[in-house]
């Protein structure tokens, strides 16, 4: 990690400066998360971190007012929402959305078919195989390919099926974005496992967390501290734990000194 | 009711003789089959006198507010011809069922060119027959149930032509205890401009019978303007239990009138679900009584508007008896320039106490030009019910959309994923699962063949 990151492997992350509704979130963000690595990015609410999570993703309702995003390489935030998806990019939200009437497994399969060339079809008996297998790895029943897209999901569940098209979207790079909120222990171990499952050197991870909690379970490479749109310190794991013990006042001390 | 004559005598023909009306090319009373009975003959007059003499739907009827009235014109509509050869062949290769039909019909403007009773063959306790022959052999039990309900609806005049006009459809009859697996599958096809086909369904389920059909109505040919005046008489009896479905997929230029008489009895279910999707114009007006103890309907409907099209929907839930229960859902979908209304009554009779009746109309709007028309209503007359009525409209979430393209899925797939979805809710409500699975797809093939 000391080295410079090899571009062509990274999303990388410069000078970004956002705005929504004319307020200014992001000022001046640099961040690089090479392939293999796990990024954590903790902070306070209100400093912009599930901004840079929906922007990364392409949400509409930001403008982007400088800086550039490139992920190996390649301009992201010329790409539109489903393009960036489709070239490996993933956003595993907060609140995912309830898609009533729509099967969550003709949602995924929907998605993989976005991702095959015009006129080819999804195996579908090698689809399911595959799907059941990873809902048994995160405990899901195998019900829940059935029911309506998140409806009537409790918290746990929703985040679990966020993970679960994570391992059938198979991403370059994965946003997390608050994937601990709404989780008991149990199920943030089934969550953390799965990820863990993923991580491998052709995969970055950038987790983003208000609690320490959840590095418990995923271990970063790194984490980041965000303050008012800005990474304002960067470490080690152990950096997590300061945080929590000290809280984000101590950043706050430190920032003004 | 307005419009609706109280008179039950028998007029003498004579008096009609010369009577005319704007709505059909022939303006004469058809000539009495002398070999139907009294009592049809005595139908079809009585319909031909309130043909002649009620008036065109018109603005200040409260049951025609908000309709496009130009649409609603009958202008000399012609009778359907004979068809050709080739005609018949071809429909009956368009004619899809599904592999477990337990009866499979094809009528082409209005002549049956396929009776195939398949499994229902020699039944015991089934009779699944034309419509003419089941009032030349079947009498009493087809005069008990044809069209004893009028049409309150705003339809009158409609259902005179309907009842004036040659016979044209399927009588089924289930006796108690008999379950029919699978469903009867029933297709109605029209050719000719301006030609008018009268289909006529009459269901009857006994005590413990249960039954499933399905109607399709399509065009021949993507241009003809033909006309459609179909009505359903639907009486689920003590204990029986019934699902109707219909599938309006006209072409473009048609227009199509179902007026739908369900009649549920003690403890009786009975399920209902209008699917329009093609015509210019649908017009359907569906009454059900709960007329015993613990009877219950399901009222549903899935429409999906696009270009001009106009559907045009009426309901009334008539609580007459006790612990009965009516739970309606509609659903619009609308496109470019269509239109919808919905306007619902549920009426709780005095007397019908702890009645059960829910009554929902969700219209999703594709387009700023999309007009969706909402008018739900109450009259409760008793005691301890639980009735809900409501309606929404709004356009798809952006926040749905962005949730699937986050996933890779394009925009425009994404909205006609949440308009499925939105869709399916309703569809998923048919029990018979080869029907339900033909109409998600029908839906579908319209999505991608005309949405976007």
């Amino acid at each position: 990690m000391t080295s410079e990151p090899d571009i062509s492997r990274s999303l990388v992350i410069k000078d970004l400066s956002v705005e929504i509704d004319g307020r200014e979130i992001l000022k001046g963000f640099n961040l690089t998360v090479p392939k293999g690595e796990v990024h954590a990015i903790m902070g306070p609410n209100g400093t912009g971190k599930s901004t840079l999570a929906k922007v990364l993703a392409g949400h509409e309702d930001y403008t982007v007012t400088g800086g550039q995003v490139l992920m190996d390489g390649i301009d992201l935030l010329a790409m539109s929402v489903d393009e960036r998806s489709r070239a490996g990019m993933f956003l595993a939200f907060q609140y995912p959305n309830e898609i009533p009437g729509v099967s969550n497994a003709n949602f995924i399969r929907a998605a993989r078919q976005a991702r095959l060339p015009d006129g080819e079809e999804i195996d579908a008996v090698a689809f399911y195989k595959e799907m059941y297998a990873k809902m048994a790895e995160l405990e899901m029943d195998k019900s829940f390919t059935g029911r309506s897209v998140n409806e009537g999901f409790s918290g746990g569940e929703k985040k679990r099926n966020e993970i679960l098209q994570m391992m059938m979207l198979d991403p370059k790079y994965a946003v997390l974005d608050e994937t601990d909120s709404g989780l008991d222990i149990d199920a943030l171990k089934v969550v953390a496992q799965g990820v863990n499952s993923l991580r491998s050197k052709d995969r970055g991870f950038l987790v983003i967390t208000h609690y320490q909690r959840l590095l418990s379970y995923i271990v970063p490479d790194i984490v980041h501290v965000m303050w008012d749109g800005r990474i304002v310190r960067s470490g080690g794991k152990d950096l997590a734990l300061e945080l929590e013990e000290k809280g984000y006042e101590w950043v706050k001390e430190e920032l003004a000194a | 009711m307005p419009d609706t004559p109280s008179d039950d005598t028998v007029p003498d023909p004579m008096s009609l003789a010369n009577a005319r009306t704007e709505w059909l090319a022939a303006a004469a009373l058809p000539t009495p089959d002398p070999q139907l009975p009294e009592w049809f003959r005595e139908l079809q007059t009585r319909s031909w006198r309130d043909l002649v003499t009620l008036p065109d739907p018109k603005r200040t009827d409260e049951n025609w507010r908000f309709a496009t009235l130009k649409l609603s014109r009958m202008d000399a509509l012609e009778p359907a011809v004979a068809p050709a050869e080739s005609q018949i062949a071809e429909v009956l290769e368009r004619s899809e069922f599904t592999p477990h039909a337990a009866a499979r019909f094809v009528f082409l403007n209005g002549r049956p060119v396929l009776t195939d009773p398949g499994e229902l063959t020699g039944r015991a306790g089934v009779i699944c027959l034309p419509l003419r022959e089941a009032i030349l052999t079947q009498g009493e039990l087809v005069r008990a149930h044809f069209m004893r309900e009028g049409a309150p609806l705003g339809g009158a005049k409609f259902a005179a032509l309907h009842g004036a006009a040659d016979l044209d459809g399927i009588f089924l009859h289930v006796a108690e205890g008999t379950k029919v697996e699978g469903a009867v599958e029933i297709y109605h096809w029209a050719t000719g401009e301006n030609t008018a086909v009268f289909p006529h369904t009459l269901i009857v389920a006994e005590d413990q019978a249960d039954i499933r059909v399905i109607e399709y109505f399509c065009s021949l040919n993507p241009h003809d303007a033909t006309v459609a005046v179909a009505l359903t008489d639907l009486a689920a009896e003590r204990g029986g239990q019934i699902e109707y479905t219909a599938l309006q997929n006209w072409n473009g230029h048609s227009r199509h009138v179902q007026i739908n008489a369900t009649r549920v009895g003690r403890d009786a279910k009975a399920r209902g679900c209008f699917v329009n999707l093609g015509s210019r114009w649908t017009r359907t007006e569906s009454l059900s009584r709960m007329t015993g103890t613990g009877a219950d309907s399901r009222m549903l409907s899935v429409n999906l508007a696009t270009g001009e099209q106009e559907f045009d929907q009426r309901t009334l839930q008539s609580h007459e008896a006790e612990r009965t229960t009516s739970d309606l859902l509609y659903k619009n979908a609308l496109y470019d320039k269509s239109r919808t209304i919905f306007s619902g009554l549920i009426r709780v009779d005095k007397g019908a106490h702890f009645t059960d009746a829910f009554q929902t109309c969700r219209n999703l709007l594709g387009s700023d030009e999309a007009e969706a028309n909402s008018m739900p209503g109450l009259e409760i007359n008793a005691d301890e019910v639980k009735c809900s009525h409501g309606s929404t409209s709004g356009q798809i979430s952006d926040d749905e959309i962005f949730y699937l393209r986050a996933r890779g899925i394009p925009a425009s797939d994404a909205r006609k994923m949440i308009t499925l979805g939105f869709l399916n809710q309703v569809i998923d409500h048919i029990e018979a699962e080869e029907v339900r699975d033909h109409v998600h797809r029908l839906v579908e093939e319209k999505f991608l063949n005309v949405v976007e």
